[in-house]
């Protein structure tokens, strides 16, 4: 089959690779029909991840149709669409029944090496490199995926794909945040990036009650996407003072609840990467952390970088912040979030900007990668 | 109980109801190394598995994997504390010439590595019903082609 291989630092290519094959009793293969970009992607193109090997597939975000069953699956039939969350999960660990899956215990398939001291790994993820999981990732013609009845949803017949993609880890994130957040109705809600998972973060704010949501970015055109689709405010940091807005549209209080959701910080250098004392300055966070009211929470979804520097711990604890955080989202909202799909009160298709066949990836990251010629996320194709 | 305790697959039925409290913590004295000082015995490796005792080791006896380590390892069981299940520890038994094959995994730079994946493995098929296998890599596959 063909996938979306790294190559190297930079350097993607289309491959002929191996078909995947059932490994384990509860798999099931999925033959894709949409898979999308994800910021997660961004520090493995560019080289970051040190254990990533030439050939590694990537892809987290997927959806397909079924081909093969394992006799271990309980809820999946050859031919049923599913849209497959991002990360992998038993669902039979303490983790997993308390609806935390993306911090599953068994979803490493080589726990050992992944984490020789701890058991600490959080849950696997497709598209990722051996000791992040070891699971291919969607952009290909064929994935294998594990714990199937746990990670797979049916999509309903009125959510197209181009829409349903989205719900594999987009939209979970967005709910997610505002999860963490416990934003309730008549809540300030401030979001930094109007990406996809900031714009789908302004929607389930919306749709949690949130009287108020404004987004902050430089990116015009993502600006007006959040404005146009999911009613946020728009403020564009290049043009504005976003400290005193916000503490403008709120009363004088500053919002009860900040996201940041601005994806991964830039690449490193070579330097920077060897030498292992780069540390990111989380510019969004530090004024997330300034902007929000007293005891108001702020949430930090991933991409942030292993470590940050001047962090302003000074103005958490005066203020009595509450700072919480997540990397991936909880599969279990991904069913309610089809559904919501189907009622047409979550639409995602525009966040769809490129769709390009699955021989154009290497392209549609550049363009992602780089924001240019508006690009949210590209979807491909096989 | 003893043997559960020290380096054998099985547990009887008392014991498992006994499983409820500490079974046993084996006290031993480190053995000489080959320059005659004594050597510390190694680590306890744990994880807590999600079950009540009676399932993570049903009818009394080591399970697969952890049966492979028969005679090399020495177990101790507990009740997790707040309901989570159980914690299972293992580690190497000072002085016990691990089976063959073992050896190396036991003796080698890290020796709780193997008895580490063992408890892993031990946890996977307990909680999810199978030990989860990664995707073979492409690079692994010969027909590979680019």
């Amino acid at each position: 089959m063909r996938a979306l291989c790294w190559l190297a630092a930079g350097e993607l290519g289309v491959r002929e690779v191996p078909d995947p094959e059932l490994r384990n009793e509860r798999d099931v293969i999925v033959r894709v029909r949409r898979s999308a970009t994800s910021g997660g992607d961004l520090p493995l193109l560019a080289g970051r991840h040190p254990l990533l090997r030439a050939g590694d597939v990537l892809g987290a975000e997927f959806l397909g149709e079924v081909v093969e069953v394992g006799p271990g699956v309980r809820r999946h039939r050859v031919g049923d669409r599913v849209v497959v969350g991002a990360s992998v999960a038993c669902g039979g660990c303490w983790y997993c029944r308390q609806g935390l899956h993306s911090c599953c215990d068994n979803a490493h398939a080589d726990l050992a090496s992944a984490d020789p001291d701890r058991a600490s790994t959080d849950a696997g993820c497709f598209g990722r490199p051996r000791a992040a999981g070891g699971f291919a990732g969607g952009h290909a013609e064929y994935v294998r995926v594990p714990y199937a009845d746990v990670s797979a949803f049916r999509v309903p017949d009125a959510v197209d794909d181009d829409r349903a993609v989205f719900a594999a880890d987009a939209a979970p994130t967005g709910w997610l945040a505002t999860e963490l957040g416990a934003v309730r109705p008549g809540d300030v809600v401030a979001i930094w990036g109007a990406g996809a998972v900031g714009q789908l973060t302004a929607r389930a704010a919306v749709l949690r009650g949130a009287a108020r949501v404004l987004v902050v970015d430089q990116h015009e055109d993502r600006l007006r996407m959040a404005e146009r689709h999911f009613d946020a405010e728009p403020l564009d940091y290049r043009r504005t003072d976003v400290a005193a807005e916000l503490r403008d549209r709120s009363g004088g209080r500053g919002p009860d609840v900040c996201v940041v959701a601005v994806g991964a910080p830039p690449s490193r250098s070579l330097a920077d990467r060897f030498g292992g004392q780069h540390t990111d300055r989380p510019d969004a966070l530090r004024e997330a952390v300034h902007a929000c009211r007293k005891s108001g929470v702020v949430v930090v979804l991933g991409g942030t970088g292993g470590f940050v520097d001047a962090f302003p711990l000074g103005a958490v604890t005066e203020r009595r912040l509450t700072l919480r955080c997540a990397a991936r989202p909880n599969l279990r909202d991904v069913p309610m979030l089809l559904d919501r799909m189907a009622s047409d009160e979550l639409r995602t298709e525009h966040l769809a900007t490129h769709r390009l066949p699955l021989a154009q990836g290497p392209e549609g990251y550049a363009l992602f990668r780089d924001r240019a010629d508006g690009c949210v996320r590209a979807v491909f194709t096989p | 109980m003893g043997r559960l305790a020290r380096a054998g697959p099985t547990l009887g039925g008392a014991a498992l109801a006994g499983a409820a409290r500490l079974l046993r913590v084996p006290r031993r004295g480190g053995r000489p190394g080959a320059d005659g000082d004594v050597v510390a015995p190694a680590r306890w490796e744990v994880v807590t598995v999600d079950r009540p005792p009676e399932q993570v080791l049903p009818d009394g006896r080591w399970p697969e994997p952890l049966r492979r380590l028969d005679g090399a390892v020495e177990v101790r069981v507990r009740p997790a504390p707040g309901d989570r299940g159980t914690e299972l520890a293992a580690r190497p038994v000072a002085g016990v010439t691990p089976p063959t094959g073992l050896a190396a995994h036991l003796v080698g730079d890290d020796p709780g590595l193997l008895v580490r994946r063992m408890l892993r493995q031990l946890k996977q098929r307990v909680e999810a019903g199978e030990v989860l296998r990664a995707d073979r890599c492409a690079l692994d596959r010969p027909e590979v082609r680019g």
